[in-house]
């Protein structure tokens, strides 16, 4: 075994998954004890240019595969590569980001090898030489933390958010080194056959600042002043399950126990009372902003600013200020 | 068509924790109930069988202890035929590498499965990671994040299934056996009748040990595990409660919320 660390690069259409430049950071981090190298994986079709950020932002080596059959994420191809990648160099760790797709190919690339996958990790750090990861869980009403103690790779899904991005350095040099898919697309029994992507959304997960609107919003229409704000913030658009589950906006937009569970810079509920499972998705958001016409609103205990008053009158007067303010 | 729903007991979501410097985790008097996640795969089951007259048969499996009975009692109260606990006391401690060996060996076992349905994760341990594991060492297509499923041609052996990522839904067209990790809004699952109810509460429910499935001791448990929970605790409470922001008029007081997250750097 090396004392390597893999970390894989997730990418849609070209772009990077912001999770998988905080794990190349991450490993940086963890390399400094272990003393080994960070080596990126990066699978696609047209993603050569890829390797050199990957560098930029803190590997040592990139192991490119550029083949038809990897250009869409799909299990059965992503594993084999990866197990195989693993199985010859031997790393000590494997590192992605906690998003559908990770959360997808950690585990399947942990059984291939018989070995442990912790999953949604918030902080890695080493005890005595084992590594130990934080992770929510119960929706974040508690927190646990894992080793994988004997097992090798051991692999680990971090959440996004949960680690600091590193920044890109252009004079960093490594070694890019070209690698052959394992499967040939006779040999992958799932077949993509399409895409809709979410239109004019910013991804809750990735954003740094959220507005959000609850049973206070009071019908489908209620979420426009909301999305203005959302707009001036450049901010995703968040939603309680009471907004949801009486159909005023997609499930995609929930937060929450049975939500996306969230933690931007900024998270602005308006309308929220705050229940307990709403709390278990966004109580990791560095400053949270309430406004409320209950002042008795639990929503309040977790703030650490609170308007309390019709947010008809206040979402739309702070999407003003602010348009002032950030010369929008 | 054999379909299988996975499931677990959890505390009920609304559940106040507490943890105790052993680190056993109480929820009070809140009841243990079915996994919410699980109750949208039990409805897809039961929405697939009415779609094909009725020609198919859903079992509930539930790896756990006793309580686990709970949940396999709700799926049958909601409409599924057969519940069966896989249990035995050498599968205590077992993490998901573990735990998808377990669940493998007994849908194995049943020979004659076409479609395995999972919620998305359990709210207690929150791993996720089980769907995919299991589809992995069956060699089933493995379909996660489903919120839809297009088609499914029981003849035909494919299905077509609508994943919901991070960037919008892809479309999938798989070979059947498949396991599908279904999420919230591919369905409204129903509330068990009375007489669902009555019927749970008759029914037998097998177990099926180490040995029934051919389980290999040295691949469960603490032993057939690769991760080991060290420590469980309450995270840090925030600090009191919100600075209320309140002045004359509305535009003051929007006025100094932005001079205060301007301060805080977070706009």
């Amino acid at each position: 075994m090396s004392n390597d660390i893999f970390v894989w690069i997730e990418q849609f259409n070209g772009q990077v998954a912001g999770p998988s430049w905080e794990a190349i950071g991450a490993a940086r981090t963890l390399s400094q004890t272990l003393g080994g190298q960070v080596c990126a994986c990066i699978f696609g079709q047209g993603v050569e240019a890829l390797a050199k950020d990957a560098i930029a932002y803190g590997a040592d080596k990139v192991f490119l595969a550029d083949d038809p059959t990897l250009a869409d994420f799909r299990l059965e191809p992503y594993t084999a590569l990866m197990a195989e990648l693993a199985r010859q160099h031997q790393p000590a760790l494997i590192l992605m980001g906690a998003t559908a797709r990770g959360r997808d190919l950690g585990p399947a690339v942990a059984v291939d090898l018989e070995t442990g996958c912790v999953a949604d990790c918030t902080a890695l750090e080493f005890q005595d030489g084992q590594l130990v990861a934080t992770r929510p869980i119960y929706a974040g009403k508690l927190l646990c933390t894992c080793t994988v103690p004997e097992r090798r790779p051991a692999v680990f899904t971090l959440r996004s958010r949960a680690f600091p991005k590193p920044e890109p350095d252009p004079s960093r040099t490594g070694e890019i080194i070209q690698v052959a898919p394992i499967l040939k697309e006779e040999d992958i029994p799932s077949k993509v056959t399409g895409f809709q992507e979410t239109v004019g959304g910013v991804n809750l997960a990735d954003a740094a600042i959220i507005v959000s609107g609850g049973r206070g919003v009071g019908g489908p229409e209620g979420f426009e002043p909301i999305r203005e704000l959302a707009r001036t913030l450049k901010a995703a658009v968040g939603a309680s399950r009471a907004a949801v589950d009486a159909g005023w906006i997609p499930y995609e937009h929930q937060v929450g126990q049975t939500g996306k569970t969230v933690s931007p810079d900024l998270y602005i509920a308006c309308g929220i009372s705050g229940a307990i499972q709403h709390q278990a998705g966004m109580r990791t958001s560095k400053v949270i902003v309430a406004i409320n016409k209950d002042p008795e609103a639990p929503i309040f205990q977790l703030a650490r600013y609170g308007i309390v008053g019709d947010l008809f009158k206040y979402v739309p007067a702070l999407a003003e200020e602010l348009k002032k303010r950030l010369g929008a | 068509m054999h379909i299988v729903v996975c499931t677990k007991q959890t505390p009920d979501s609304a559940a106040k924790l507490t943890v105790d410097a052993a680190g056993n985790v109480s929820w009070g008097d809140s009841p243990i109930v079915i996994n919410p996640w699980d109750e949208y795969a039990v409805e897809e089951a039961l929405l697939i069988k009415e779609r094909l007259g009725g020609n198919a048969r859903v079992t509930v499996i539930s790896m756990g202890p006793e309580a686990a009975l709970e949940a396999l009692k709700h799926a049958i109260a909601m409409g599924a035929d057969e519940g069966i606990r896989i249990w035995d006391p050498i599968f205590e401690g077992s993490d998901t590498l573990a735990t998808s060996y377990v669940l493998a060996k007994a849908i194995e076992k049943m020979g004659d499965v076409d479609l395995v349905l999972f919620g998305k994760s359990a709210i207690d341990s929150q791993t996720g990671q089980i769907p995919v594991e299991v589809a992995y060492r069956l060699g089933f297509s493995p379909l996660t994040y489903v919120i839809k499923i297009a088609e499914l041609d029981p003849a035909g052996k494919t299905i077509i299934a609508e994943r919901l990522l991070e960037q919008g839904r892809q479309v999938v067209k798989a070979p059947l056996p498949a396991v599908v990790g279904t999420i919230k809004g591919i369905n409204e699952p129903r509330y068990p009748s009375f007489m669902g109810i009555r019927k749970a509460t008759r029914a037998q429910y097998p177990v099926w040990s180490a040995t029934d499935i051919g389980a290999d001791p040295a691949k469960v448990g603490a032993a057939g595990s690769g991760v080991r929970w060290t420590r469980i605790f309450s995270p840090p409470t925030r600090e009191g409660k919100a600075e209320i922001i309140q002045a004359e008029t509305v535009e003051e007081t929007v006025r100094i919320l932005v001079d205060k997250l301007m301060a805080e750097k977070v706009i």
